[in-house]
Formats: C-alpha cells, structure tokens, sequence
C-alpha cells in the first residue's frame, strides 16, 4: 500500500483530530475555526466531527483567546488554540509574555500550562501588509516558550502531536506557503521528538542551517551547487526552543562551514543566536566565519517587493562563495 | 431609557421601499442627489475592483456591497480638515473623501501598503491589524483639542472589532477626554465566517456606550439620509466640545469576506436574498425618482460619470508602473541607518548582475 500524500493543512488536521479523539481534555479554538475550518482550513471538519464543545470560534480578540486559553489550561484542559495570521497573535503578546511563557516559573512548577498556540507564519505567498510576518524571535526570546516550526508535513502531524501532549506552552509556526503543497505522510511512522534537529541532506564542504519554510530554499541551493560540484549539506532544526546543539555542531565541525538560513530580518535574530551559538562551540573547526543569509532589516515588503526580500537560492549561494574557499588547498 | 431607545432601534427616513418614513422630515433633495451620485460611485467602484480581482490585476479585495450608504454617509459629513480612520473594507468611503481611487488600490495591488499621502485628505492609512486605528483616531482627536483645532474624527470599525480590547480602550478614552471623535461601527452581521452573536450578546453594540459614558445611537445602515443625519449630529457634538458618540449601522454584507473567501461555507443563499431588497442605492433612487429629483438625464450623466471613474480605475490599476525594489530601504528610518544603507547595495548590486 502507498502511503497517502496529504498537504501540510491536512496533516495538522489529522494531528488536531487524532488528538480530539484520544485526550478528552483537547480543545481547539479560536477566529473562524470552527464552521469556517479556519482560513487555511486547517481545522476542517473538525467542528462538525467533535462538536462546539471540543471546536469552537470565540469573539474576535486574540488576547481573550490566550487569556482564556491560560485559565482553562489551569483547570486541566489542553487548549490548541488558532491566532489566524502571524500578524495578528500580537494582541495576544502581553497574555503570551507575562502569562503563558512564566506561570510554570512563577509557581516553582505548581501549574504548567500545557497551552499549543498555533501560528500561520511566514512569507511568500503574496499577502497584503501584516499577513506575512516571521516573528519567532519575538518568541524564542521568551524564556518559557517552546518554539517550534516544521518543515515537512510529516513534521507538522508529529510535531504537533509532540506539541500537545508536552507539558509546556508551545509556539507552533506553519510556514503558510507550504500549506497548500502534497507530501507522503505515513503518521504511524514517529518522527524525531520536539528538540531534535534533522539532518535532510548530508553534506561535505559546508552546512547549510534552517527551519520552516526555509528549509526547501536550503535544500534547492544544495541541489543547485551540486550540479557546481560543491556538496553542501542541509540541516533542518524543526523546534528552536529548545535548540539541538549538538546535532547542529555535529555537522559543522565535520564541515567547518556553515551558513544559517531564515526569512525573517537578520538583525537581533534568531539566526543571529545560531550563528554565535556554532562560532561559540564550533570556533576551532571553522574555516570561515559562519554566515547568515536573512531578510532585510525592513518590514515584510508588498507582494510585488517580497521576492527582493526573500532569501533565495542565489544569496544563499553567494553567501557559501564567501566561505574562504581560497585557504582550503 | 430614551438612550436605551436610541441605541436599540435604528433611525430611519427612507424605508425599503424608498418612501419617507411617517414622522420624518423629508432631506435636502439636492443634497440626497449628491448622496445618490455617491452610492453609484461607490457600487460601480465595487464591482469594478471585483471584476480586477478576477483578472489578477489586484491581490484581493475586501468588498463593502451592500454598506455604500454607511460609505458614503461617513465621508460626506466632514469637513475638509477632518479625519478619517478606516479599515480595509472602507476604499469606497477613501474614495468619498476624495482619494484617487488608483492610490487607494495600491494597498490591494500589491505595490505598497499605503498608496496616498494621509496627510493631503487627512485620511489614515487602511487598517488591517483590527480596532488599532480606534486609539489612533483618539489619539488625533485629542491632539486636536489640545492644539485648539476645531478637528473631528471618524473612526471606522466592524461588528467583529468591537471584541478587540483596543476598542474598548479607544471607547474609555475618548470618553474620559471628552476626544471629538465618532466611532462609526458597520455592523454587516459577520466577522469572515463569524455571526454578530458570537460577538456579543449585548442588546445592541451601540448600547455599549451606554457603559462608557457616551451616547450610542443605531441607525439603519442601508438608508442614507437616517445615515447622514445621524452621522451627522455626531460629528456636531463633537464639534461643539460634546465629546465622542458611538453610531452602529445595521448593514449587511453582500458579498464574501473578500474574494478569497467562500460565504456558502458559513450562510445560506436566503438569508443574503431577505437583505438584497433593503438595497441602499435602490431606496434612495426610488425616492428620488418619484420626487422627480432624479430624470433620466441627470441618471444618465450619473451613470456615465461612474462609468468614467471606472475606466480611470481599470486603466490605472491595470498599468505596468515599475516598482522599485530599492524602495524597501528608504522609509524605515527618517534617515536609513547604516546597516540599512548596507543592505541596499547589496541588492542594488544582485539587481546589476541579473
Ligand atoms: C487583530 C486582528 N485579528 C484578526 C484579523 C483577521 N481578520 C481580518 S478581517 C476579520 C474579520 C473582521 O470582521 P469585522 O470587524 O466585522 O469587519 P468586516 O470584515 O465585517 O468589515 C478578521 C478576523 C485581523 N485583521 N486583525
Ligand atoms: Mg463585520
């Protein structure tokens, strides 16, 4: 039997429904989720299967959705809840930051909150202003937070699942512009747990490091310098926090080049932490400073201007040309 | 109770069938005409954005069918020094206010996110982030009084961002400064696939004044005249130092979210069928038809004049103006920081290569 090819939407969708069906404590809501089945339709059906008291839309307010998310996560519930665009979860920042993120902390570990707030997140499909922000960093900041972005559909139903039951607040981005595109997903099959990067393609002369919707423009300027004869190696991090030291510095220091990848500005970034966090632990395997192929310190551009903010395969070559080459005889 | 009343039961003049309501004093036919020119404008800008979604010459666009008159209504009764504060459903009321409409589709075509200057008709900038520009306009509303100007603004919002906390913050506010603003809320029933009563159950959300300590008036959305005069009192009040007012339309929202959106998911056919016949335009040509207001040939020079404006549109936004992708550096900063200036040659340098 073939294994089923779904879209990264359908795969989270089987990851809430499995998780509906199997914890009687799971409830998924937020703007739109629930007759609608979201904007991205990620929650299709799943209204209709579970019923208002499992998946339910609340009043238009992203803070009263965490806020509320935060109280019935006290009360032994695991609320999944949606914020429908990157953009706009930043009402629900203050809720997020003093609340979501410190309780465990606040209360020695008397209450966790194992609260999965769900994010649509990143660029390239052509949004209108406030519709394609990547805001990991506004979250990987926080201590208390785990963040968490898949690259694969596969990722997506597993690590969801892992996000779910784990006992802490998850920060789940889903690279929108993968929503739409098919994979083979076998959800029998486990995937890595929540912390552990992947190595998607092995590599010799240099590293290339990514997560979520990065990840593909990693693994396409690989194959592009392949064809160069320059055997690059892809690593996908999957969750940020907490971060996968070890399998990351692993591969650098086999390869002693290594160029971090991510859509969002590179100023203060959490590819700007990748980058410290190798030359750190990595300095004396290095052959080259490690580089960061990021967007712009700008605003998320207009759907016309996005391409020229976009790390693409050319910069992200160019960036591996800067590798001091040169001194490697 | 009178405040209670005012805030439950919509004003009217015109009622569907485009006669005068009993009671009613009868408006201004010449102003009413200016009002119907403007609702033709407002349909015809409509459909004609519709119809370039569709021909991918804009990214999408959040139709306000079926609110023309809450459109129309909210721009003609301010004055030139004014503010408008609208959301990305209000092109048509940008328009009103006298925006190219070509600026005012830039947003939607995707080559900026503002395309006119706020400053020239004192319009902000389309708010998407939901209820955030409500504090804004408290915020120019309250300069205005400090600074002695006579400003008022009118601040836009819809049924779905009257749960966001910023609208209730901008509400306190602007009562607790006694800010010359309206809060004009076009309650067209849904927020995307959301119903009104997920959104509250108070008895109206014009009643909600009531708990801010300002008066809170519904009025029919579809019927210009009960809209103007309303509006209208509003913009007066705050004028006069009576502070701010919060007006809820009764509307409805023809059309899908935007054109991305699939209505049939959330609403039956029926329902948007029992609110066609309570057609803004329809009322008020009816009216002025049997008025005499309206001949044929003022229709006819109406028509004719929307058809222009719709051409304008289709010529403007359908052609090829370059955008310039070093533009992504030079607003961020008064003066671009170094970094920035760094940034941009790298791309100017990719943009020689290629
Ligand atoms: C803070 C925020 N949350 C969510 C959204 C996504 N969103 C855009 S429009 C919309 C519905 C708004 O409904 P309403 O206020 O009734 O205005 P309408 O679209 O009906 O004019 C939603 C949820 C947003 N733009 N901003
Ligand atoms: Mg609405």
């Amino acid at each position: 039997m073939s294994t089923p090819k779904m879209t990264m939407a359908q795969a989270i969708n089987a990851a809430l429904r499995d998780a509906i069906a199997q914890d009687d404590s799971v409830v998924v809501f937020g703007e739109d989720v629930a007759q609608l089945g979201g904007v991205f339709r990620v929650t299709d059906g799943l209204h209709r299967e579970f019923g208002e008291s499992r998946v339910f839309d609340t009043p238009l307010a992203e803070s009263g959705i965490v806020g509320m998310a935060v109280g019935m996560a006290m009360n032994g519930m695991r609320p999944v809840v949606e914020m429908q665009f990157d953009a706009f979860a930043y009402p629900a920042f203050e809720q997020i930051v003093s609340h979501v993120a410190k309780l465990g902390n606040r209360t020695r570990g008397k209450v966790r909150l194992p609260i999965v707030i769900r994010i649509p997140y990143a660029g390239g499909i052509g949004g209108v202003e406030h519709h394609c922000d990547s805001s990991e960093a506004y979250y990987a900041h926080t201590p208390g937070l785990t963040v968490v972005a898949p690259a694969t559909n596969a990722d997506a139903y597993g690590l969801l699942r892992a996000a779910i039951a784990s006992p802490d607040p998850v920060v789940f981005l889903e690279p929108k512009k993968h929503y739409f595109a098919k994979e083979e997903v076998d959800v029998s099959v486990p995937v890595p747990p929540i912390g552990r990067a992947v190595v998607r393609r092995p590599g010799k002369d240099a590293t290339l490091i990514a997560y979520g919707p990065s990840v593909p423009v990693a693994l396409a300027a690989a194959a592009q310098a392949a064809t160069e004869g320059r055997d690059l190696g892809v690593i996908d991090l999957r969750s940020i926090v907490p971060f996968d030291d070890e399998t990351v510095c692993a591969e650098v220091r086999r390869t002693g080049r290594a160029v971090v990848v991510a859509e969002a500005p590179g100023f203060a970034s959490v590819a700007s932490e990748i980058a410290a966090r190798v030359g750190e632990r990595c300095f004396h395997h290095l052959e080259a400073p490690v580089r960061r192929v990021t967007g712009f310190d700008v605003p998320y551009p207009a759907p016309k201007l996005e391409h020229h903010f976009l790390p693409g395969v050319d910069r992200i070559l160019d960036a591996v040309d800067t590798l001091q080459w040169e001194d490697a005889a | 109770m009178s405040q209670l009343k005012a805030a439950l039961t919509p004003a009217r003049l015109l009622d569907e069938s485009g006669r005068l309501v009993r009671g009613a004093t009868a408006p201004d036919a010449e102003t009413l005409l200016e009002g119907y020119r403007g609702l033709v404008f407002a349909r015809r800008l409509n459909e004609q954005a519709g119809a370039l979604v569709r021909q991918g010459r804009l990214a999408v666009y959040p139709s306000s069918r079926g609110q023309e008159a809450c459109q129309v209504a909210c721009a003609s009764v301010l004055e030139e020094g004014d503010w408008l504060f609208p959301t990305y459903r209000d092109t048509a009321a940008i328009v009103a206010r006298g925006v190219d409409p070509v600026e005012a589709l830039t947003l939607l075509r995707g080559d900026w996110h503002c395309g006119y200057d706020p400053n020239e008709h004192k319009v902000a900038p389309q708010a998407t982030p939901l209820a955030t520009q409500l504090l804004h306009a408290v915020g120019v509303g309250h300069a205005a009084r400090l600074k002695g100007e006579n400003t008022v603004v009118m601040a836009l919002c819809g049924d779905g961002a009257t749960s966001e906390g910023d609208f209730h913050e901008a509400c306190n506010f602007a009562a607790v400064f006694r800010v010359p603003v309206v809060f004009f809320v076009q309650n067209n029933k849904y927020a995307i696939s959301v119903p009104l009563a997920r959104q509250s159950v108070a008895p109206s959300l014009a009643a909600k004044a009531i708990g801010y300590g300002m008066p809170g008036i519904r009025v029919d959305g579809n019927d210009l005249p009960a809209l103007e005069k309303v509006l209208g009192e509003a913009v007066a009040r705050a004028r006069a130092g009576e502070g701010p007012t919060l007006v809820e339309a009764d509307t409805y929202r023809i059309d899908s979210h935007t054109n991305a959106d699939d209505a049939s998911r959330y609403r039956a056919d029926d329902e948007v069928n029992d609110w066609l016949p309570r057609d803004p335009l329809l009322r008020v040509r009816t009216y002025l038809k049997a008025k005499g207001t309206l001949d044929d040939a003022r229709e006819q020079e109406i028509a004719d004049a929307a058809e222009e404006m719709a051409a304008a549109v289709r010529a403007g936004v359908g052609a090829e103006t370059p955008v310039d992708p070093e533009e992504i550096f030079a607003h961020v900063y008064a003066t671009p920081t170094p970094q920035l200036a760094e940034q941009r040659a790298v791309l100017r340098a990719e943009l020689e290569e290629a």
